[in-house]
């Protein structure tokens, strides 16, 4: 059997479905043997790589870097997977669009709420522009499995990747929260 | 008066006259989801999760809102009733902001339940993602709007068991909200008797009890000094 070409995106999110991911423990060593994990925030590559199998994405849609990563993704993998409740719902990061367009966000975050009163940060090109609205992953892009939980536990991870890695589909449970 | 027959899902059943279909449909065993019933309270038939096919019918029919009678034929589970119930759901998560994560109900919530059970692995439609308020005026429950489904559970409870009627609904459409009283701060309520009936029928962390958030929980770490100290009293 070849070797799976595995990827692991960070957009919208707090990182921690990475965090369970790593919490597979000794099955990380099984997950080597057979894949290389060829993008992720745990490995070193600069750029997301052509010809990937699978790609997680965790985390929701909050910005321009984020949409152009995902639609990157999407295009250089063969099976892309919601990776937990930002990627699946916006979650936690989406609790921002009540309060309107990313203008007010960063109005009442970095002025009106910050003590002394802050600038509004604005650097084309190196830090990342807001969307208005923050948006789950499957609005971007076409998704292929959605893995529900926030985040989802490492034994539920194991089961999506056992059956992905094996060519079975997978019987994913959902568990929002 | 005779017991009625009917057929549920291919499977005779026996039911009394005057049973509500979902009552017969739960006693043969077979489970559909349901929001808005809640055992003891009047049936509304709002949140449509209980929709059932009957033969010779061109409608769906809500099974709490629907009398047994003889010879009825029903199906409960089609692939139309699920494509419904998963929509249905998925609407519901989309009206309001429902994040489970950062929610009191979460692990002991209804519509958390039914997104699993309905097979909502995401949601299809465009959040809404509404400014919704949270009214924490009442000294010992609050009511977040963000997490409402409108199942009115909460009116009726106020309503039929604690007989006040302090709770109602008002606005339509995505407009629509419950209110207490004459929609006024649920502290200043002059009918609310602070019994909890609503929040114990509430299905989610809509109507909860003050104290459980997270940014409430208490953590009483003064507590350890206080056992070095009894100890040293002891030996």
């Amino acid at each position: 059997m070849s070797r799976l070409r595995i990827a692991t995106i960070w957009l919208g999110g707090c990182s921690g479905c990475h965090m369970s991911f790593l919490d597979l423990d000794e099955w990380l060593i099984e997950l080597a043997a057979r894949a290389d994990l060829v993008y992720s925030p745990i490995a070193d590559a600069k750029h997301f790589p052509a010809e990937v199998d699978l790609t997680l994405i965790e985390g929701a849609i909050a910005s321009d870097e984020h949409r152009e990563l995902a639609k990157t993704a999407r295009r250089q993998s063969k099976c892309i997977v919601s990776f937990g409740d930002c990627a699946v719902t916006g979650n936690v990061t989406a609790l921002r669009n009540p309060l309107g367009p990313a203008r007010n966000v960063l109005q009442q975050v970095y002025v009106e709420h910050s003590d002394p009163r802050g600038v509004i940060p604005h650097e084309p090109g190196i830090i990342p522009l807001l969307l208005d609205k923050v948006v789950p992953v499957h609005q971007v892009i076409p998704v292929d499995y959605y893995l529900s939980g926030c985040p989802p536990s490492a034994s539920r991870i194991r089961a999506l990747l056992e059956a992905l890695l094996e060519g079975r589909e997978p019987l994913v449970d959902i568990r929002y929260g | 008066m005779a017991a009625k027959t009917l057929t549920i899902d291919d499977h005779l059943v026996s039911a009394r006259p005057g049973e509500t279909l979902l009552e017969a449909i739960r006693e043969a065993g077979i489970v559909i989801p349901t929001l808005c019933h809640l055992d003891g309270l009047s049936d509304v038939g709002a949140c449509r999760l209980c929709l059932v096919e009957i033969e010779g019918q061109r409608r769906l029919q809500p099974a709490c809102m629907t009398m047994v009678s003889e010879g009825m034929v029903v199906r409960t589970s089609t692939p139309r009733l699920q494509a419904y119930r998963r929509q249905i759901v998925e609407l519901l998560f989309a009206e309001r902001n429902h994040v489970c994560a950062v929610c009191v109900a979460s692990g002991n919530c209804e519509l958390q339940r039914l997104a699993a059970m309905v097979g909502m692995d995401h949601v299809r439609y465009d959040y809404l993602s509404p400014d919704c308020s949270v009214d924490i005026s009442h000294p010992r429950f609050g009511i977040d709007h963000n997490r409402c489904v409108l199942c009115t559970r909460c009116v009726r409870a106020c309503d039929e068991i604690e007989g006040v009627h302090t709770w109602d609904v008002a606005g339509r459409g995505v407009q629509a909200r419950v209110i207490t009283d004459m929609n006024q701060p649920w502290g200043t309520s002059t009918t609310c008797t602070s019994c909890g009936k609503c929040q114990l029928a509430c299905p989610t962390g809509a109507i909860f009890p003050r104290g459980v958030t997270v940014g409430e929980r208490p953590h009483a770490s003064e507590r350890i000094a206080l056992i070095i100290e009894a100890r040293k009293q002891r030996w």
